[in-house]
């Protein structure tokens, strides 16, 4: 009896454990932001661990307790490609301590075909903190040298040159939709779940190139090579990469990471979450593994968002009409 | 030399103590229903941000291979894989224990579990660069024909009924389907429902389907949970070890199929451990006993799912491409850290990795005596306790567990209605297992048909994408011999009794 009761106890403990280190922040509301935050902050990832949003999510961590003294505590609530966590963030206490990382283009392209259970004028962005670049990427040993000979191939024999990605309606979707239209050629786009199964059938040359980032590139840096990236500027870990505009399109982009708060959060509290994550994205620390990975840091603060969300969106909106996500 | 004095490094008195308290951390977390691998490592990620890299790859390894170890208990002692790479276990190992053998079930999870812990690793050691080109060699029609072949293996998972066990499988199968679909973001049987566009999660359908019909068959029959063992009767150390002796090619039979799985990215452990007991029944000369409570069964199992831990990482290492899901938590917590993967994992950063390596050996080790201790008081208080303890406790784990897979509480309703359905059919002959491999396989299959359909298209011979690869062709024989295997050996053993009658 006495074995038993220690195992039970055991059992219990660890539960317990687990159970606080997800507990949702207390009630307390901050009614003065001076001392806010005064406790932990629970920030919800609509995605699986092991991603790009979680790494970046877990990249600010560190420095977010350096600033407030208190813990970013990171917990996942993936599905549905983030729409299982969207659309239940508006129900969650908004008094500052849930925060959940919002996704370009997911909450602008979800809510424009299907209902997807939530609105994207209904999210309360208030940080927008980084974006992965798209870039065209192929193997190492590939013919195509040059941006050029990818797209002559495709003139040659349009529909014969196969391109992977993550998933359908996805940035690498959109983005294979923008360069088709802008070079005029026709590629074979094929989805794949996630990041690294797409990179994964390049590096095994089961396609001919990958729509991705240069973050993938930057973890695959041996095996592969960009052909071109869709920012504004050379990325700094790739100066020999010519950008998109360099060649004569038009094309910057990518996916684009932010948090959002529920719509019930007080405006003060909410500036103040934006002031905390802008310092985060002023540690020269914080920048530096930031950009090792591939990412590229931006800074869309609270009062700015709409801009930045309005622009984004009539971006989005010319390629969902060519997808036909919009009817 | 190097190699050794790298991983002679995982031995400082600090290291090791991790190790340690990651195994039986992972242990604790692996056996409970719901808390999977993934999730221990998760959790514990932010805990080795602290430390030097190679501790906290130690301390990850550890607990990712207890976790994986540690889902055998509920799989023997509670018929509820603690880990989807567990479901096999319950096979045998449940069946084990309800006749009073769930010390011997245990002890023998533990010995396989070491033994396939250590053949991953060695090929982790030894043949990652290689082995990792093999991997790459897969494209998306081979993962069609692969799901194809795990689905043929329901034939060989299915007791009596074939025909049950493939209505099973449909109905996975149809469940894989909800959701939004990963090809063409179709919203499929959602009913209009913002939670079931996440899909059915396999880890609540695996609870559900296993752990509900258990907790009320407890209720509805008086009769103990577990046959209680006799007494002082110790862990029954040396009649495992000759079990395993007897086993011995089978442990490394399954231990190379774990492995080889394993470098597979996206097929897993629950692959890996039933591909491994499909074989070894198949081989067995006790065949007919795999289900009833055949050792070997639980042999294959847990060899071939703690070998893909080692096997997991090297497409991990080598590709920075993770081979199964807690590989990637893990390869995120690297590259926190600021390490990239890929050939530096071998050049530049060979330290770290090969005192990795070491760690993942002691760890491996140390599941041994680990092991043995706390599963004897996992065997003990479940088999002590009184059912009116044991059904709530149970069933409460099954709902925080469920719920703590991705914090959705629809996923607890979904859980208890496929709980019921599942104990339902069951009482008509429809097993879980066809039903959560289809819900499974569902998934690989469908994404690698419609990959290899768009890439033939583009080639321009969609029959070439599929028949036209050596190494589906010979994925493709393996399903024909899964297939007609029991039809032949039916035919045989029909056919004296045959000619008998003739004459």
């Amino acid at each position: 009896m006495r074995q038993t009761r220690f195992t039970t106890w055991k059992l219990g403990a660890l539960m317990g454990g687990l159970l606080s280190a997800a507990a949702i922040a207390g009630p307390a509301m901050a009614a003065d932001t001076g001392s806010f935050p005064d406790h932990n902050i629970q920030y919800i990832i609509p995605f699986g661990p092991g991603g790009e949003s979680d790494i970046s999510a877990r990249l600010q961590q560190k420095y977010f307790q350096d600033i407030t003294g208190q813990q970013l505590i990171i917990q996942y609530m993936a599905g549905g490609g983030g729409a299982v966590g969207w659309s239940q963030l508006n129900e969650m206490d908004g008094d500052g301590y849930t925060i959940m990382g919002t996704n370009l283009p997911h909450i602008i392209l979800k809510p424009m075909g299907k209902d997807p259970g939530f609105k994207t004028e209904d999210l309360k962005n208030f940080f927008y903190f980084h974006y992965s670049p798209d870039a065209l990427i192929v193997k190492k040993d590939s013919p195509y040298k040059t941006l050029d000979d990818l797209i002559a191939a495709a003139k040659k024999a349009p529909g014969s040159v196969t391109v992977s990605g993550s998933g359908t309606q996805s940035a690498n979707d959109i983005a294979n939709r923008r360069f088709e239209s802008m070079a005029d050629v026709k590629t074979t786009y094929i989805p794949f779940k996630g990041t690294g199964a797409a990179v994964t059938a390049l590096l095994g040359g089961q396609v001919q190139a990958e729509w991705g980032y240069t973050t993938t590139a930057a973890n695959h840096k041996d095996k592969v090579r960009m052909l071109a990236v869709a920012a504004n500027e050379r990325h700094p870990l790739f100066p020999d990469v010519p950008t998109f505009k360099e060649l004569g399109y038009d094309m910057t982009g990518g996916a684009y990471r932010g948090m959002a708060v529920p719509k019930s959060t007080p405006e003060d509290v909410t500036k103040k979450l934006s002031e905390i994550f802008g310092k985060i994205n002023q540690n020269p620390e914080f920048r530096q593994k930031m950009e090792d990975l591939g990412f590229v840091l931006i800074d869309v603060p609270y009062d700015q968002m709409d801009d930045f969300m309005a622009k984004r969106r009539a971006e989005y909106e010319k390629v969902a009409r060519e997808m036909g996500i919009i009817k | 030399m190097d190699t050794l004095s790298f991983m002679a490094a995982a031995l400082s008195p600090i290291n090791l103590m991790l190790a340690i308290v990651g195994v039986a951390a992972g242990i604790l977390i692996g056996a409970l229903p719901g808390l999977s691998a993934t999730m221990a490592v998760a959790v514990l990620v932010p805990v080795t941000f602290g430390m030097p890299p190679e501790a906290a790859l130690i301390m990850l390894g550890a607990i990712y291979t207890g976790a994986i170890y540690g889902g055998s208990y509920a799989a023997i002692l509670v018929n509820t894989p603690g880990t989807p790479s567990a479901i096999a276990t319950t096979f045998d190992g449940f069946p084990m224990a309800k006749r009073g053998d769930g010390d011997l079930a245990v002890t023998l999870s533990t010995l396989s579990s070491m033994i396939g812990g250590l053949v991953g690793a060695v090929a982790l050691l030894t043949l990652a660069p290689l082995l990792a080109q093999i991997a790459l060699k897969f494209g998306p029609v081979e993962y069609f024909w692969l799901a194809i072949f795990g689905l043929t293996l329901i034939s060989a998972l299915s007791e009596g009924s074939t025909l049950k066990g493939f209505i099973g499988a449909g109905l996975g199968l149809l469940l894989s389907t909800v959701g939004v679909s990963v090809i063409g973001a179709d919203i499929r049987y959602a009913f209009g429902s913002q939670f079931l566009l996440g899909g059915v999660e396999t880890i609540s359908a695996l609870i559900g389907l296993y752990c509900i019909p258990v907790l009320i068959d407890l209720v509805a029959t008086p009769s103990a949970h577990l046959e209680p063992p006799e007494e002082g009767r110790g862990i029954r150390f040396g009649e495992g070890l000759s079990l395993m002796w007897r086993g011995k090619f089978n442990a490394l039979r399954s231990a190379i199929i774990g492995t080889a799985v394993a470098i597979l990215p996206g097929a897993g452990g629950s692959i890996a451990s039933l591909v491994s007991y499909s074989e070894a029944r198949r081989t067995s000369p006790r065949s007919d006993q795999f289900g009833k409570g055949e050792p070997d069964g639980v042999i294959a199992t847990e060899t071939a799912n703690n070998a893909t831990v080692g096997g997991g990482f090297i497409p991990t290492f080598v590709l920075g491409i993770p081979g199964t899901p807690p590989d990637a938590v893990i390869l995120g917590a690297l590259l926190v850290q600021g390490f990239r993967t890929g050939p530096e994992m071998f050049t530049t950063n060979v330290g770290v990795t090969y005192t990795f390596i070491g760690g993942l050996f002691i760890a491996t080790l140390l599941m041994l005596p680990i092991g043995l201790l706390i599963g004897r008081y996992a065997f003990k208080s479940i088999v002590s306790i009184p059912k009116a303890l044991l059904v709530p406790s149970i069933a409460f784990m099954t709902i925080i567990g469920t719920y703590a897979i991705r914090n959705n509480p629809f996923d607890v309703v979904v859980m208890v209605v496929l709980g019921v359905v599942g104990w339902v059919l069951s009482r008509y002959g429809v097993k879980p297992s066809p039903i959560v491999l289809g819900l499974i396989l569902g998934p690989i299959a469908e994404q690698g048909f419609v990959q290899g359909y768009l890439m033939g298209n583009a080639s321009g011979s969609v029959m070439g994408a599929f028949f036209g690869r050596p190494l589906s062709l010979a994925i493709i024989a393996l399903v024909l011999l899964s297939v007609l295997f029991p039809l032949w050996r039916a035919w045989r053993t029909r056919s004296p009794k045959e000619t008998a009658n003739g004459h």
